[in-house]
């Protein structure tokens, strides 16, 4: 049985975090071999999902743990 | 992302209530970047969100001794962050709406993917520049609050789907159903922009050996 787009794009998320069983990943392979539309979907998807995890992308505030630990010398010296 | 050391956590959170507290400051210093993060995905602001990163810290010291094992630190932490960012929200009234609205997993909307072909891939060398950082920042805000949360523990901080769910208090399940559809809104939207920040092919080294 050949498994459609739609089908394809509903286990995108699963299948990048390698989380679909065997048969159903083969069916997606299999798809994937000849449809450029779901390889560039898939592929994008990745992209994002590699760039998300980038440290890059969220900065803390310049300072942010500096300020932090001087707030927790504050409380531990309150509570002292 | 290092992942926390359970071991040599409950030792210190020992030492600390046996009077180390010093220790506290390296405690949580495997956990403040979570702590903001999300806390910035909620409140959507830096000012805020640092205020109530500190907050957390805080109520993390003095709930220190409440804290059970059965947990990882970070993921406990994480559910204090995550009240503290609620809290705020409800005092803020109108701003919960919005995330009231799309609340729910039975919330519809187009999870359809952007339809395109020939993905160039972009390197994370693109995120040197700020254009690019902002587009994928904005992305993720837009987001309605129940997927923002998933894509920031998830994809930002990449927790696993066990420790997402314990953070926010939701199923394995509902993670999953919430990451597909955060990513694949996020793909929708992003894809035709991230278009510009792929390089251009070379061709001058085409055709050498």
């Amino acid at each position: 049985m050949r498994i459609d787009c739609k089908h394809v794009w509903q286990h995108i998320s699963a299948y990048i975090d390698g989380d679909v069983d065997a048969v159903l990943r083969a069916e997606i392979d299999r798809h994937l071999e000849t449809c450029e539309i779901c390889s560039a979907v898939l592929d994008s998807t990745r992209n994002v999902v590699v760039l998300m995890a980038d440290g890059r992308v969220f900065e803390l505030p310049i300072g942010f743990s500096r300020r932090l630990h001087d707030r927790i010398d504050g409380e531990l010296e309150r509570a002292s | 992302m290092n992942a926390p050391n359970s071991e040599r956590e409950s030792e210190w959170i020992q030492r600390i209530l046996a009077g180390e507290k010093y220790l506290f400051h390296d405690l949580i210093r495997g956990c403040e970047r979570s702590i903001y993060i999300l806390l910035f995905s909620l409140l959507k602001n830096e000012a805020d969100a640092e205020d109530a990163a500190q907050e957390t810290v805080i109520k993390v010291y003095q709930n220190l001794r409440h804290f059970r094992g059965d947990a990882q630190f970070r993921t406990w932490v994480l559910s204090i962050a995550r009240n503290e960012g609620l809290g705020r929200l409800r005092k803020q009234g109108s701003r919960r709406e919005e995330s009231l609205d799309a609340n729910t997993d039975e919330h519809t909307g187009d999870f359809t993917p952007a339809i395109l072909t020939n993905w160039r891939e972009i390197p994370s060398d693109a995120l040197e520049q700020k254009e690019l950082r902002d587009i994928l920042l904005s992305a993720i805000q837009r987001l309605p609050e129940i997927y923002r949360n998933i894509v920031v523990l998830r994809d930002v901080e990449e927790m696993d789907i066990r420790e997402t769910a314990a953070a926010l208090g939701i199923s394995e399940g509902a993670v999953k159903v919430r990451l597909h559809r955060a990513r694949a809104m996020l793909q929708r939207e992003l894809a035709p922009q991230l278009k510009a920040f792929a390089p251009k092919r070379k061709l001058f080294l085409w055709g050498r050996v």
